[in-house]
């Protein structure tokens, strides 16, 4: 395009010699780069016509001289930028500034370095996951992928649902930002994975803390950024394909991605991934009715220019999850009996049929994006998106209902956002933004099952204000502050009993819309003022070393289900009871980080304490006796809660092939009004691996890996007792005591081939538990009555081209 | 100008996506459970003379907090044969919706189960067989020895191991009813 007008005003100008009397003018300026305005030196400035070339100085500074009045053609060359043709009139001593695109040194490489998103603030040190790293977790899932870091375990269901925990949180306080949009896909579940395909994602950033205000401030666990490839703009067209195999769960996944890019800015990437695994297996059982089937779709296109640019983004993710058939009870007998047998109640034949119970999660996420940069005012961006997240949930259900989901919720989001991100000074950047986001979930009644998230709109306004200074070269110093205002207009049934044993007919009697036979229809409107800010620094010592320091308040309005929970949760087993009178969750978090990064030995340390007020739990409270036998009554409560711990990571190469890596994750949580710790908080762990890697026999790379995870001593006793007729005796029904330690071998392996110049096949070979040990994990909602994965082999190829 | 068609194109498909989404004020349809059982109720008719005795459970409210409420209409007479059978009841829809035939009709995947306390000197007996030949249970005998009191249990089990030694440990499954009565046998 470029050379083209270029060629076009050699054509109209260049030929035609400028006539003059007057010949001895100068022109004389700078060549910058478009992006970052940083002064190119070197850069080669030829004038048609004349044969006078000259190069720019160290400053980037250029002088033409014994030019004569009139227009000239100048061709402008570096050896990172596009080429560019100008036409230029010059009249007496003129100035100019010359911008090129300095894209070129992107183009070479595979990943493209660089800062792509510096929305999130820069004083939390990030952990990254790259492409390749992520393309190890292809089978897998984003919280599988994230697992991989220190700091974050997962809160697991079996083992196809899969959530991320961050420093001891998960759900609603672990924000998902999936391509520049926040995930609305009903987090609130201990029991939802996100909806996120990890083949979807170029790279992943996770920011263990409330690091991002302008996706909201109520991230009081952390935020994961997900983002995808940032496209080339030349003329290309390249994809991959990635293909897995697996013998635990006798599955495999295909994923597949082509990306189309033009010279003018314009890109086009489509992925799909297909995913499809049978019934998973432990050492000694199958683990009946524990398959998957995942569908996943999305296309990305764009307009990429430096002055303006439009994005546009649509994904559709589909999800059957199989839970494990034994996990299915009816009351705390049959929990008993489950928990105390050391197998399985229910282990069948190896299927790849998905039965009752299970999910079937459907999402789809559209994303228009545009934005404009304005002279002394800045990026300007305008965005739009919307979100419609459909959840079925399947239970064991009898006779005419047998087929029928006992949830189904459907959650539609719409989401405007405006962003400007300015320069104020050269040391001094100012980001600023609001949002708007209507929310609704519609609770289909026909399950026939009483709704376990009622009726709901909401309503979002947000206001952020984000500045960074860049005191020196070595201190940058970061000030942010934002502002949510959530209004809840929600239809909710009440079972009269517990209405009125709950003492909401004192407390709420002006929400009720009617009486109906044993309900109560009531319309709950609620309001939540939410503050958030963030102050950090980051200084460096030298090239190796560096420090973080940051302090964040986050504070979270309760979920729909915290708030209006009130019955049998089937896939729990238990009664769950919200409350209407709860109150924001406000955290402040204090985190630093202390990193040498060095090509023979590098770390970093990060230590972290969090004091959460109003800190909601759920936790158990009686037993209640229903014609299906004894439930526990989970009730939800606020208390005030303290989370602290470290995370470590170190590497050290021994040989430029072989390298050591640790990882350390320590994170302790207590419940600062019970004086008892918390539940559900990761086990100490650690993982080290030997990694050798030879570049010169195809890339191989070997690594083993030993992860080593300490028993969880520290849990609150919610055993219960339940009295069991067969035995005329009350029995204690152990859902406290935490499963042993224990250790597991990894071995990963890849080789590389060039199939032609523009094409390379990867071939990947990978165990999982090596040793095929039998253990269970203290996150597994499931672990009282099954154990975990066996060995797994899995053999995958990658094929770029 | 192609920006601002697009700002425009952009601002008036949000608009629609929200105006469609938009739902009318009615409010949401109650839901009443559908395979909720409120209530168990137990005959036991002795053979030759006498009145039936009716053992009750109800709960109306299902998994709400107000506790089931146990009846027991009197107490057995010593050294009795009784014919007993069992009748499961969704009261909270009028009228009330009879379970018990649900369960017969899926004979195969459901059975009652017998409890008998320690002291309580009474025997029971499957009365009834679902459509492989197996006991169900919504039909059995109960015959009485002496005095004595203790609880009798009645456990509906879902998906049960077929055939079993008809006791709740061999057959697994899932229970769906669990009813325990104080028993007087005079």
């Amino acid at each position: 395009m470029y050379m083209l007008l270029y060629a076009i005003s050699m054509l109209l100008f260049g030929s035609i010699s400028p006539i003059s009397q007057d010949c001895d003018n100068t022109l004389s300026g700078t060549v910058i780069d478009l992006h970052d305005s940083s002064v190119l030196s070197g850069a080669l400035l030829i004038v048609a016509g004349t044969e006078q070339a000259v190069q720019t100085d160290v400053d980037g500074n250029y002088t033409i001289t014994g030019l004569c009045d009139g227009t000239y053609s100048i061709q402008v060359s570096h050896p990172y930028c596009l080429t560019q043709g100008y036409t230029v009139k010059v009249s007496g001593n003129t100035s100019k500034i010359f911008r090129l695109e300095h894209h070129l040194e992107e183009l070479n490489e595979v990943t493209i370095k660089g800062e792509t998103y510096q929305r999130e603030a820069k004083t939390i040190f990030k952990n990254k996951i790259s492409t390749e790293k992520l393309e190890d977790f292809s089978n897998g899932s984003l919280g599988d992928a994230l697992n991989s870091l220190s700091g974050v375990s997962s809160l697991n269901t079996g083992n196809a649902v899969v959530k991320p925990m961050i420093h001891g949180l998960h759900s609603s306080r672990v924000v998902i930002v999936n391509n520049g949009v926040r995930m609305e896909d009903q987090e609130w579940g201990a029991e939802h994975a996100p909806n996120i395909d990890v083949n979807s994602i170029g790279n992943l950033t996770l920011i263990k803390g409330a690091g991002a205000l302008q996706y909201g401030g109520d991230a009081v666990g952390g935020v994961i950024v997900a983002d995808a490839l940032k496209v080339p703009v030349k003329d290309s067209l390249y994809g991959k394909t990635l293909w897995n195999l697996a013998s635990n769960g006798r599955g495999s996944s295909v994923t597949s991605q082509l990306t189309k890019s033009f010279q003018n800015g314009w890109y086009a990437t489509a992925q799909g991934t297909v995913k499809r695994y049978g019934d998973f297996e432990t050492p000694d059982y199958v683990l009946s009715n524990t398959g998957i089937f995942e569908r996943s779709a999305s296309l990305h296109f764009g307009l990429n220019r430096f002055k303006y640019g439009l994005e546009g983004y649509y994904s559709f993710f589909k999800n059957e999850i199989g839970i494990l058939r034994a996990s299915h009870l009816g009351g705390a007998s049959d929990q008993l009996a489950a928990i105390n047998s050391d197998r399985p109640l229910v282990i069948e034949d190896f299927t790849y049929n998905i039965a009752e119970p299970r999910q079937d999660v459907t999402h789809h996420l559209a994303r228009l994006k545009m934005f404009s940069r304005f002279d002394g005012l800045g990026k300007l961006s305008l965005q739009y998106d919307f979100q419609r997240n459909n959840r079925l949930e399947y239970d064991i259900r009898v006779g005419d209902d047998a087929d029928k989901a006992s949830i189904d919720l459907e959650l539609d989001t719409h989401t405007v956002l405006l962003d400007l991100d300015s320069d104020l000074t050269d040391e001094i950047n100012l980001k600023t933004g609001l949002m708007a986001r209507y929310q609704t979930n519609f609770a289909d009644p026909t399950t026939g099952i009483r709704r376990l998230i009622p009726d709901y709109d909401k309503y979002d306004l947000g206001g952020y204000a984000v500045a960074d200074y860049d005191m020196s070269e070595r201190l940058l110093l970061e000030v942010g502050a934002r502002f949510d205002y959530t209004y809840m207009d929600a239809f909710k049934f009440y079972r009269t009993s517990t209405w009125e044993s709950r003492n909401y007919d004192e407390l709420y009697s002006d929400i009720i819309v009617e009486e109906t036979g044993n309900q109560i229809l009531t319309n709950p409107q609620l309001s939540f003022y939410n503050a958030s800010a963030t102050a950090g620094a980051t200084y460096s010592f030298d090239d190796e070393y560096k420090l973080f320091f940051n302090y964040s308040l986050a504070s979270r309005a309760p979920n729909p289900s915290e708030l209006f929970s009130e019955g049998l949760h089937h896939s729990a087993s238990r009664i769950e009871m919200g409350d209407l009178g709860f109150k924001s969750e406000v955290a402040h978090k204090v985190a630093m980080t202390f990193e040498r990064k060095n090509q023979i030995f590098s770390f970093s340390i990060s230590p972290f304490i969090n004091s959460i007020n109003d800190f909601i739990v759920i936790e158990p409270t009686s037993i209640e006796q229903t014609i299906r036998g004894n439930f526990q009554v989970w009730e939800y409560r606020q208390t005030d809660a303290l989370l602290l711990g470290f995370d470590l990571d170190a590497s050290y190469a021994f040989t430029e092939n072989l390298r050591l890596d640790h990882q350390f994750s320590f994170v302790k949580g207590y419940d600062r009004s019970r004086e008892e710790p918390l539940i559900s908080m990761p086990p100490v762990n650690t993982k080290n691996s030997v990694v050798y890697q030879n570049p010169k026999v195809n890339n191989l790379q070997l690594a083993l890996q030993s992860e080593f995870v300490f028993r969880q001593n520290e849990f609150p006793n919610n055993n219960f007792e339940v009295y069991i007729p067969q035995t005329e005796t009350n029995e204690i029904v152990d859902v406290s005591t935490s499963p042993d330690a224990y250790h597991l071998l990894n071995f990963n392996s890849s080789l590389d081939f060039n199939i032609s110049p523009k094409s390379q096949l990867t071939v990947g070979f990978k165990v999982t538990n090596l040793l095929d040990n039998s253990y269970r994990n203290y996150l597994n909602r499931l672990r009282f009555y099954a154990d975990e994965l066996g060995r797994n082999y899995l053999l995958n190829l990658k094929f770029n081209y | 100008m192609k920006k601002i068609k697009l700002l425009s194109a952009m601002l008036l498909a949000g608009s629609l996506f929200i105006s469609c989404s938009d739902d009318d004020d009615s409010t949401p349809a109650i839901v009443n459970e559908e395979e909720l059982i409120t209530t168990v109720k137990v005959t036991l008719s002795p053979e030759g003379d006498g009145a039936d005795i009716t053992l009750q459970l109800q709960d109306l409210d299902g998994d709400g907090s107000d506790k089931p409420v146990y009846t027991v209409s009197g107490s057995l007479a010593a050294n009795t044969v009784y014919d007993g059978s069992i009748v499961l009841l969704n009261e909270t829809e009028s009228p009330a919706e009879n379970i018990t035939l649900e369960v017969e009709e899926e004979g195969d995947e459901h059975q009652f189960f017998y409890t008998v306390g320690t002291g309580l000197d009474l025997t029971t007996e499957y009365a009834d067989l679902d459509e492989d030949g197996n006991p169900l249970g919504i039909e059995f005998t109960v015959t009485t020895g002496e005095a004595s009191t203790g609880t009798l249990t009645f456990t509906l089990r879902h998906e049960p191991k077929k055939p079993n030694d008809d006791t709740l440990n061999d057959a697994g499954g899932e229970t769906d009813v669990e009813a325990s009565f104080d028993i007087e046998i005079e």
